[in-house]
């Protein structure tokens, strides 16, 4: 009975949790006017946009998750290093290319994490998904292997992704 | 506010206005849109996080208190940036925006267009 008062009127809980935090972070106060403005708005803007929802394959290991993150913050980290120097290096010597990567899991959200990813890390950016959703079409700044180009981001992204998302 | 304090904020802002000012600078010299696609989503990003991250340690230290918003810019910005350089490599793509010449690969171009798998023999 209760729980299903509170699947109805708090649909999202960890949204909602997510929404007031970023109320009151972007504002930086505790002033309880804004805790009431945030809390109302934590709860109303999931009721709004609950039918939009398309289901989605569920986090199954949390920790995961976290590790998966520090991990491409690291990536990140090291892409920033090898563009800059592609980017001071002669232009002649790069060998840009559009390659096509097999996709094995499925769901838009795990493949949208995975595009941005692509995205964020080094020398590729995601432009296309195809219409079965089985490849991902991507350029890359300087492209040595191609085989060893897909078998990295597989084993490295996609893998950690896929026992995540458990599918 | 010690000397070894200003030292690692002039560090931070440093770098981070050396990355950004890399990633201008690809997006001038780079050959193509597509390759030029691939500075502004990387070089700032770890350009903005210096800043940010400077600007963190100086209000905490000249005003005593923590400042949040800094976290919040850069979870905003991994959120979007992909986002954007996705839509425009995706615009880029459908509008037939010509790649560089030697770029690998130009045969994906209209099956990637089509949203349909990769040719054959790839």
């Amino acid at each position: 009975m209760i729980r299903s008062w509170t699947r109805r009127w708090i649909p999202m809980p960890a949204q909602s949790l997510i929404l007031f935090a970023t109320w009151l972070l972007l504002n930086n106060t505790l002033a309880p006017g804004h805790i009431l403005l945030g809390a109302f708005l934590a709860l109303a803007i999931p009721l709004l946009v609950v039918p939009m929802q398309a289901p989605q394959p569920r986090v199954r290991s949390h920790l995961r998750a976290v590790r998966y993150t520090l991990m491409v913050l690291y990536d990140i980290l090291v892409a920033n290093f090898e563009v800059a120097m592609r980017v001071i290096g002669p232009m002649s010597k790069l060998q840009p290319a559009f390659v096509a990567v097999p996709l094995d899991i499925e769901g838009t959200l795990p493949i949208t994490i995975l595009a941005s990813t692509i995205s964020l890390t080094p020398g590729t950016v995601s432009a296309e998904v195809s219409e079965d959703r089985q490849w991902l079409y991507i350029h890359v700044l300087h492209l040595t292997d191609e085989a060893q180009l897909i078998a990295q981001i597989k084993s490295r992204y996609e893998a950690p992704l896929k026992e995540i998302f458990g599918c | 506010m010690t000397p070894v304090i200003e030292l690692i904020i002039c560090a931070f802002l440093l770098l981070g206005g050396i990355f950004v000012l890399l990633g201008s600078f690809g997006l001038l010299r780079l050959p193509d849109f597509y390759t030029r696609l691939h500075t502004p989503t990387k070089a700032t990003t770890l350009g903005l996080a210096g800043l940010l991250i400077g600007s963190m340690i100086y209000f905490f230290v000249a005003e005593q208190r923590l400042v949040v918003h800094e976290l919040l810019i850069t979870l905003f910005l991994l959120i979007t940036a992909p986002v954007s350089a996705h839509m425009l490599a995706k615009a880029a793509l459908h509008h037939k925006v010509r790649a560089l010449k030697r770029t690998q690969g130009q045969n994906l171009f209209t099956a990637a267009r089509k949203r349909q798998p990769p040719p054959a023999d790839n």
